[in-house]
């Protein structure tokens, strides 16, 4: 297992399969998102309650969710990173930070949009938001400091770190709505019983979600790669797939 | 069609919001193509300039 894992981070390897996967993970997302984008404007219900105003959920929602999800995989390849040296979960860790700080940032203002008609307020200080505006904090402070510090290996150790003590913020995002009262509402997919959403909105719902994870792992595995190449211009992988490319003729 | 514009009175909140994920999605796309772009003209460069040295260092 761990062999098998080394050989897929080795740089080489990694920049083959993760190519494939990108352009998969692309197509995959451009599919999905359009069946998404479909049910969500023209063939889901309005809510009962908040009326048209609910199809900014199907932007909102899937931008939270992977603000969160994309903050849980920079922690996860800082933790190997820091613990086995694999250089290519640094690079995927700092791809995915400024995907993450977008998407937080859509989050937040999406549901500003929906909070000012739905509330009657743009912004609360309340628990959710608050901790959500951290998170944006911890992405830009995660990047900050990549760039701040001059040696490379020292600059990622030190963000790799401040990434795993940000995890904290994660649960407390989660369950902001259960352990502080709030305005906003509670979770209605991710309950153990059945989800209280109703099928015609979970299914736009589920669809713009799948869409945004594979664009962030199009995207991240994208600037991983460009990256890589960068760091490993002298190695003799990378001297043939130049030389494979100017063979393909610009020259 | 009108009505679909309208969105039930809430035509700003939701057309905004789908605008900022229009945005969001650009951005990211325009990111790695251009890292991509940056990266490929570097290393060609490199190249071209490896091989002009080598060219003057054989008589």
């Amino acid at each position: 297992m761990w062999a098998w894992l080394h050989r897929l981070g080795s740089p080489k390897r990694f920049y083959g399969w993760s190519g494939t996967l990108a352009r998969w993970a692309g197509w995959g997302s451009l599919l999905l998102g359009a069946a998404g984008l479909y049910y969500a404007l023209f063939d889901s219900p309005p809510d009962y309650q908040q009326g048209e105003s609910v199809r900014i959920m199907y932007v909102h929602v899937p931008a939270a969710w992977l603000s969160m999800f994309i903050y849980m995989n920079i922690a996860f390849a800082s933790l190997i990173s820091l613990v086995w040296r694999m250089k290519v979960a640094d690079m995927f860790a700092a791809a995915s930070a400024p995907i993450g700080a977008w998407f937080t940032f859509l989050a937040l203002v999406t549901g500003s949009l929906w909070g000012k008609p739905m509330w009657g307020t743009w912004w609360i200080w309340d628990a959710r938001l608050t901790s959500e505006l951290i998170l944006l904090f911890l992405y830009l402070g995660y990047i900050g400091l990549l760039s701040a510090i001059e040696e490379r290996d020292t600059a990622a150790r030190a963000a790799a770190v401040l990434a795993l003590v940000g995890v904290v913020n994660i649960p407390i995002i989660h369950y902001s709505v259960e352990w502080w009262s709030t305005l906003h509402q509670g979770a209605t997919v991710t309950k153990f019983e059945k989800p209280s959403i109703a099928w015609t909105m979970l299914r736009p719902l589920l669809l713009m979600a799948l869409a945004s994870t594979l664009f962030y792992i199009m995207v991240a595995l994208r600037l991983a790669r460009a990256e890589l190449l960068r760091r490993e211009a002298d190695s003799t992988w990378v001297r043939e797939l130049i030389d494979g490319r100017q063979g393909g003729g610009d020259r | 069609m009108g009505d679909f514009l309208h969105m039930g009175g809430y035509a700003p909140y939701v057309w905004v919001s789908y605008l900022f994920g229009l945005i969001v999605v650009v951005v990211n796309l325009w990111q790695p193509w251009r890292a991509e772009r940056e990266v490929w003209r570097q290393l060609k460069r490199r190249r071209r300039n490896e091989e002009r040295m080598n060219e003057s260092e054989t008589p």
